[in-house]
């Protein structure tokens, strides 16, 4: 099949663009070890409320200095709703959901996940910006999805 | 070499007007809960108890991205083959079947959204339980499309047998190739009923959420694929004729189909970066093909350009400038399908994000991705058919198209609207707007602030889309109405350029479907034992509106 010179050149700079996109991406998880969240531990979600570490929603501090913060998704609220994080941690969230789907969203980070009901999901973000952020769910979860937020003070 | 001129049946009209009419119904429909919907999030008017903000979207949904698309690329589909194969004594009980099948399918699916039973989103997932109506409906829907299919695959192989030898008509070789692809994308949208239909009877205490949710994406991308493709034949095939234009490449043009027929399936993990239970080396090879279902597209839009071009130089225009001022801007088919294929650029550089393995997780779930999905199905695909359909009409009933001027603005009003909307969309979505909420407010908090203005602008380009298809309204009761009366009934389908030249194996068709069907079976082997062997919890269904 003959192919016009012009649509070589589109085709291979077309190729160009896509291994080079791969490869930045293939770099940044391999090397960097920037990989989406991909959870894989279990959970019965009608026993959350009585599965450590969940029974006890919140910040928890590892002997390293960094910390854990274990969520509750519900409809249509966080536990804990409100999260107090020392400035320059490095935090954990642990996600998991005990009724519906839902979405575990840290507006203007890149801590954004979704939470499935059976699964924990997890996510590490460093907080050296002080202020209020903002938490929300942001898969629909039923007629009263958009009060489900929370808020994560970082100081 | 195509050049179809088979003459106009009114038996085979009155099948494929029934496609085209119910998608008319559609898109009017859904835009109506588009625009109520835009303007309560923005909270410029509020939603009225009876009809909440989530029933609208759902029903919005349903409408726009399954109805309205799928009986326009069905009618589409079956006035491109009755045109391309002539025969002398046609039966249409297969086409008027899976008419039948779909529309009470869609009627069943809508009514049980309206009356509130089935608030679940057009992606329904679970462990949200609608009543059954709503799946029986889907999945009636999706079946009747599978007769649809039969119906061209039987024509295809007919023109075979009393062809042997020649290759099929350009426009029927892409539309079997794009049912072939749909029959196999469908199997998983079939294979998820065959989880939630006994479950929301009752009859099953639960169901795997994340299995759910893996064969809705195995459907839910490819579904993108099937509008594209849809809208493709049009640029390649139909487009062409407005400017007394040619198919670039015939070969270029099937290879491109082939392409996306065996890629378009293996691809739909990258809708699900970032859940657990899908581990990373399938989500890594999820995001390879979906930037190698990129390719397909790269072909068509040089092939797109470059016909614009050959016809200017046959024309004895030179240049940039005089190529685009030469084409028919004030036809509004070609406008229509002209501003699609501009809205598709912004679409198709916001899908290089998404597929992106590490960058989806900054837009993943934000209104970023709402404004990609409006500027490629909302834009490219439905502004094309819309174009279409004023094509379509007068070779359908014989009537000449009433309100030209009408029409023309529509498009351009829709072309603005959706720029407006979409990249606003896009906007707050890198701010971090969720989709899919009632609400941006979150009592007030700084950042939710910072969407506002966004978000108005937004439903302004909303507005704006509602008065292009009010216009688009006018033009089609108007044609009705007026009755005037055109002797031009006849469909043109664009010859292919005369130097090139088509090789034999990218026209075996069915063979590759099975090529297909085997990478989409072996990219979704390894979730689907990684979902099967992990500890699954199996979700009883729940009603939380």
């Amino acid at each position: 099949m003959h192919v016009h010179r012009y649509e070589r050149v589109w085709m291979a700079f077309g190729f160009a663009i896509l291994i080079l996109f791969m490869a930045t991406i293939f770099v940044a998880a391999f090397v960097d070890n920037i990989n989406p969240p991909s959870g894989s531990q279990t959970i019965d979600p009608t026993k959350v409320g009585s599965t450590p570490p969940f029974d006890h929603p919140g910040l928890h501090r590892n002997a390293d200095g960094s910390y854990d913060a274990y969520y509750v998704a519900h409809v249509f609220a966080f536990a804990p709703a409100r999260l107090t994080i020392p400035r320059g941690s490095t935090v954990t969230f642990y996600v998991t959901s005990s009724d519906v789907v839902h979405g575990f969203e840290i507006a203007q980070t890149d801590v954004n996940f979704m939470v499935i009901p059976g699964w924990v999901n997890s996510a590490v973000h460093r907080f050296t910006r002080p202020g209020t952020y903002l938490l929300v769910c942001n898969e629909y979860c039923g007629i009263g999805h958009q009060d489900m937020y929370g808020a994560i003070e970082v100081k | 070499m195509i050049h179809a001129n088979s003459p106009s049946k009114p038996a085979e009209n009155r099948v494929v007007l029934a496609h085209v009419y119910t998608a008319t119904v559609a898109i009017c429909l859904g835009a109506v809960f588009g625009v109520l919907q835009g303007l309560a999030r923005a909270d410029a008017v509020e939603a009225p108890a009876w009809l909440d903000y989530y029933r609208m979207l759902t029903a919005h949904g349903v409408l726009m991205a399954l109805v309205f698309t799928t009986f326009f690329i069905t009618g589409l589909t079956l006035f491109i083959v009755y045109r391309n194969i002539p025969r002398p004594e046609r039966r249409l009980t297969v086409a008027w079947t899976g008419w039948w099948m779909m529309l009470l399918g869609t009627a069943m699916a809508a009514i049980t959204i309206l009356s509130g039973n089935a608030t679940v989103l057009y992606t329904f997932y679970a462990p949200l339980k609608a009543s059954p109506s709503f799946y029986l409906g889907a999945t009636l829907l999706v079946l009747g499309t599978w007769v649809v299919a039969f119906e061209v695959f039987e024509n295809a192989l007919f023109y075979r047998r009393n062809n042997p030898g020649a290759m099929l008509p350009l426009p029927v070789f892409m539309m079997t190739a794009t049912f072939l692809m749909w029959i196999i994308a469908t199997l998983g949208v079939v294979a998820e009923m065959l989880l939630l239909i006994p479950w929301s009877f009752g009859w099953t205490p639960g169901v795997n959420v994340m299995l759910t949710r893996m064969f809705f994406w195995y459907f839910g991308h490819p579904l993108v694929y099937f509008w594209i493709m849809g809208a493709y034949v049009i640029w390649y095939t139909i487009i062409p004729t407005r400017y007394h234009g040619t198919v670039f490449s015939d070969g270029l043009a099937r290879l491109s189909f082939l392409m996306l027929l065996v890629l378009s399936t293996p691809v739909g993990i990258h809708h699900e970066f970032t859940e657990p239970g899908i581990s990373s080396p399938w989500k890594l090879l999820h995001m390879v093909m979906t930037y190698g279902v990129a390719i397909p597209s790269f072909l068509t839009a040089f092939a797109i350009f470059a016909s614009f071009e050959l016809a200017a130089i046959r024309a004895g225009k030179r240049g940039f400038v005089q190529t685009v001022t030469s084409l028919p801007w004030n036809d509004p088919f070609f406008s229509g399908a002209a501003y699609g294929m501009l809205l598709f650029i912004l679409g198709g550089f916001g899908g290089m994000v998404n597929a992106s393995y590490s960058m989806d997780t900054l837009v993943h779930n934000t209104i970023w991705i709402v404004g990609h999905f409006h500027a490629t199905v909302g834009g490219p695909v439905a502004l094309t058919f819309l174009g279409a359909t004023y094509w379509l009409i007068p070779r359908l009933t014989g009537r000449e198209l009433w309100g030209k001027s009408i029409a023309l603005w529509q498009t351009r009003l829709w072309f603005i609207g959706m720029l407006v909307m979409s990249l606003s969309m896009h906007y707050a979505g890198l701010l971090g707007a969720p989709r899919r909420t009632a609400s941006v407010d979150y009592a007030g908090a700084a950042v939710a602030q910072s969407w506002e203005p966004a978000m108005l602008l937004a439903a302004a380009g909303g507005v704006i889309l509602f008065i292009s298809i009010c216009c688009f309204a006018t033009v089609a009761i108007g044609t009705l109405l007026a009755n005037e009366k055109t002797h031009d009934t006849t469909a043109d389908f664009a010859p292919a350029d005369p130097t090139s030249e088509t090789p034999r194996a990218v026209q075996h068709l069915f063979r590759w479907a099975i090529v297909a069907l085997v990478l989409a079976v072996l990219a979704y082997t390894g979730p689907f034992a990684e979902l099967l062997h992990s500890n699954a919890y199996l979700a009883p269904g729940m009603r939380t509106w």
